[in-house]
């Protein structure tokens, strides 16, 4: 930190000392899991189509032709999961810029969040962060038992803490700065698409 | 110095152009009903209200440890934390930024701050290309304006403005209003730029202290793109936008969308915490002003403020006169109270463009006192000479309204009662310095104080902390 830098830190910090109101107890953040939703999965699926995401409950056996069918004009498939090939993997990016190559992205997320619909991702998933947002079409695995309840939950993810990046994404891009109307896509994914589907170990979180 | 904005002069000729007044009127409305509706589904709703507006008082009232704190943990996870007292050190720091790369392009998302600071003017002026990556704020930067609203900046605009603006400007088709498709023009003409910018910029809706992280929410995921496909991520963030914990953020995140567009959660809500491998990553702290308001003691809890624009959807005054007439970065009733703090001068006027209904302080989702600070501002303006004799009769009346709380009730209740008693002391007669020449204000069909009357649990089903 040069001498103008730490001026400008001790000038701010000197001002907010001097100025601050008496100090105020921090509240204690409960849960609310008296509220807690009966059915993690069911209210999952109802959140997360609210925001135009597309969820498979069903079991899909073969992911490779269920991806033939679903996205029948993909060239560039990149698989970020271990189970599945794709056509590249994160690692053969050069540069995070070349993602915007990829038409569909395979991912599993390690949480799914009932309340919102949202699913997490991190740098440990996506190893080149704009696979995410350059793709044109995600398809992220969910193991069903991965759901919680609500946000407080969620943030309890280790995650937030440790990991440089994560994202709760809920439903693809979206704007509604042109008429208060949410039209999708704006300027990332077109279409997310999750599947609910067992992790290889079952009820162990990574991260 | 500046000369004062005359915000009921600029309204006026808002008003004029009925197509565009009574569309924005529609729309700010809806949103305020979906935002009613997303707060129902929420049994704990008014106990999110009060956590989050304790969280933000205690963080404020220890501003300083956790900034201290947030600066060491940031740094220790290798991002490098930068200090500006004003708007003009902002501007050069990242300007400086920019210069060590050798960065000529910047994308960059949607930011108060950047507003509040006039970073892009800034820039240009020393040859830095800047493309807004979010979608309403890019329109206002083809279209030379500022930002109309705080998170829809383009909201005033109709899809005709849209399609001819972008037709002008990429050469899209101009008779084509179809949302999907001016989504689709913005799209095709930012990717590019997402790609070969060497820096990329955000704000941040919160700042963790416990972990040194920045928390931003897009629907759009511009954030993420500007973040992380160029090697150099700048974070600008108002020093007041800090929270002490994980677990604090989440009290917010479940109010913020809901409170802003009715949706439960942004398409995107994204940790920062530090760069990746070959990347830098910057934040810089900004003041500006801040901490001073601090010390203002009718007026520090402003900075509570998380952003959401409720308190401008619900206003009857915002929404008959659009973002644009108040001349100021921040609008509406928190702009009200905000803008002051900056330049009492230039901003002498803004207290008055209120009915002082009280809307705007039921749906704050962090608890200011709105009204009352725009009653407060009216009292300093008046001590400080600032108003002329017509706004200090107003005051006088609103004085009246305020003073007489059970009164104040029923004159915010019901469209009809609005109708039968504002008239003569708050809305409709030249006493009312924004009321004069323009109709009734809509009331709300459901007040807070109807709807708590209703869903307040009784005692003995209070909900239990878990």
């Amino acid at each position: 930190m040069n001498s103008t830098q730490a001026l400008s830190k001790n000038t701010i910090l000197d001002a907010v000392r001097g100025n601050q109101p008496v100090a105020q107890p921090m509240p204690t953040i409960p849960h609310f899991h008296t509220n807690k939703p009966a059915d993690l999965v069911a209210t999952f699926c109802e959140s997360i189509a609210r925001m135009a995401g597309v969820v498979v409950t069903k079991d899909v056996p073969d992911l490779d032709s269920f991806l033939r069918v679903k996205f029948p004009d993909a060239r560039v498939v990149c698989s970020a999961i271990p189970e599945y090939a794709g056509t590249i993997k994160p690692a053969s990016l050069n540069h995070w810029s070349e993602a915007s190559a990829i038409d569909v992205c395979i991912l599993r997320s390690p949480m799914g969040v009932a309340e919102t619909g949202s699913i997490l991702l991190s740098d440990v998933e996506l190893q080149v962060n704009t696979i995410a947002f350059l793709a044109h079409d995600l398809v992220v695995l969910l193991d069903p038992k991965q759901i919680v309840s609500n946000i407080h939950d969620a943030y309890e993810h280790p995650y937030f803490k440790l990991r440089p990046y994560s994202v709760l994404m809920t439903g693809p891009s979206g704007s509604g700065d042109i008429g208060a109307i949410v039209v999708h896509p704006a300027q990332a994914a077109k279409t997310l698409t999750v599947l609910l589907s067992p992790a290889p170990n079952t009820g162990k979180r990574t991260g | 110095m500046s000369s004062p904005v005359d915000q009921a002069k600029n309204a006026e000729k808002f008003l004029a152009d009925t197509v565009h007044e009574q569309r924005l009127d529609k729309l700010l409305w809806a949103m305020r009903m979906r935002r009613d509706a997303a707060a129902r589904q929420v049994p704990e709703w008014e106990e999110l209200r009060t956590l989050a507006s304790g969280i933000k008082e205690h963080t404020l009232s220890k501003l300083s440890d956790y900034l201290t704190q947030f600066e060491a943990r940031a740094t220790a996870n290798g991002v490098i934390v930068h200090w500006a007292r004003d708007a003009h050190e902002h501007n050069q720091i990242v300007y400086d930024l920019l210069a060590q790369q050798g960065a000529n392009t910047l994308v960059k998302s949607k930011s108060m701050l950047t507003e509040e600071c006039e970073l892009r003017p800034f820039l240009e002026r020393r040859g830095v290309r800047v493309t807004e990556t979010d979608l309403g704020e890019r329109i206002q930067q083809l279209d030379d304006q500022p930002p109309g609203h705080i998170i829809g900046p383009s909201i005033h605009k109709t899809n005709k403005d849209v399609a001819v603006l972008f037709s002008q400007k990429y050469g899209s088709d101009p008779n084509n209003e179809d949302t999907a498709y001016l989504a689709g023009v913005m799209r095709e003409n930012t990717r590019p730029d997402f790609l070969h910018a060497p820096a990329g910029m955000t704000g941040a809706n919160f700042v963790v202290a416990e972990t040194g992280a920045i928390v931003v929410a897009t629907n759009e995921g511009n954030a993420d793109l500007s973040a992380h496909t160029p090697p150099l991520h700048i974070c600008s963030v108002g020093i007041e936008k800090i929270i002490p914990t994980t677990e604090s953020l989440a009290v917010f995140i479940r109010l913020l969308a809901r409170s802003a567009t009715g949706d439960t959660i942004t398409q995107y809500t994204s940790t920062f915490r530090g760069p990746r491998k070959g990347a830098a990553m910057h934040v810089i702290l900004v003041d500006n002003g801040r901490s001073a308001r601090l010390s203002m003691k009718r007026f520090w809890h402003s900075l509570k403020c998380i952003r959401c624009a409720a308190c401008m959807n619900t206003c009857p005054v915002y929404r008959r006169s659009g973002g644009l007439s108040y001349g100021s970065t921040y609008m509406g009733p928190i702009g009200i109270i905000m803008m002051p703090t900056f330049e009492i001068r230039k901003y002498r006027e803004l207290p008055f463009a209120s009915t002082l209904n009280g809307s705007c302080t039921n749906v704050c989702p962090v608890k200011i006192d709105i009204h009352e600070q725009i009653y407060g501002w009216r009292e300093v303006m008046e001590e400080n000479h600032q108003i002329q004799v017509v706004k200090k009769e107003a005051m006088r009346v609103a004085d009246k309204v305020l003073s007489h709380p059970a009164l104040y009730q029923i004159a915010t209740a019901t469209l009809s009662s609005a109708l039968e008693v504002l008239p003569h002391f708050a809305v409709y007669n030249r006493l009312n310095a924004w009321g004069e020449h323009r109709d009734v204000p809509e009331a709300a069909r459901e007040t807070f104080h109807e709807w708590y009357r209703t869903h307040r649990p009784k005692k003995n089903e209070a909900v239990k902390r878990g």
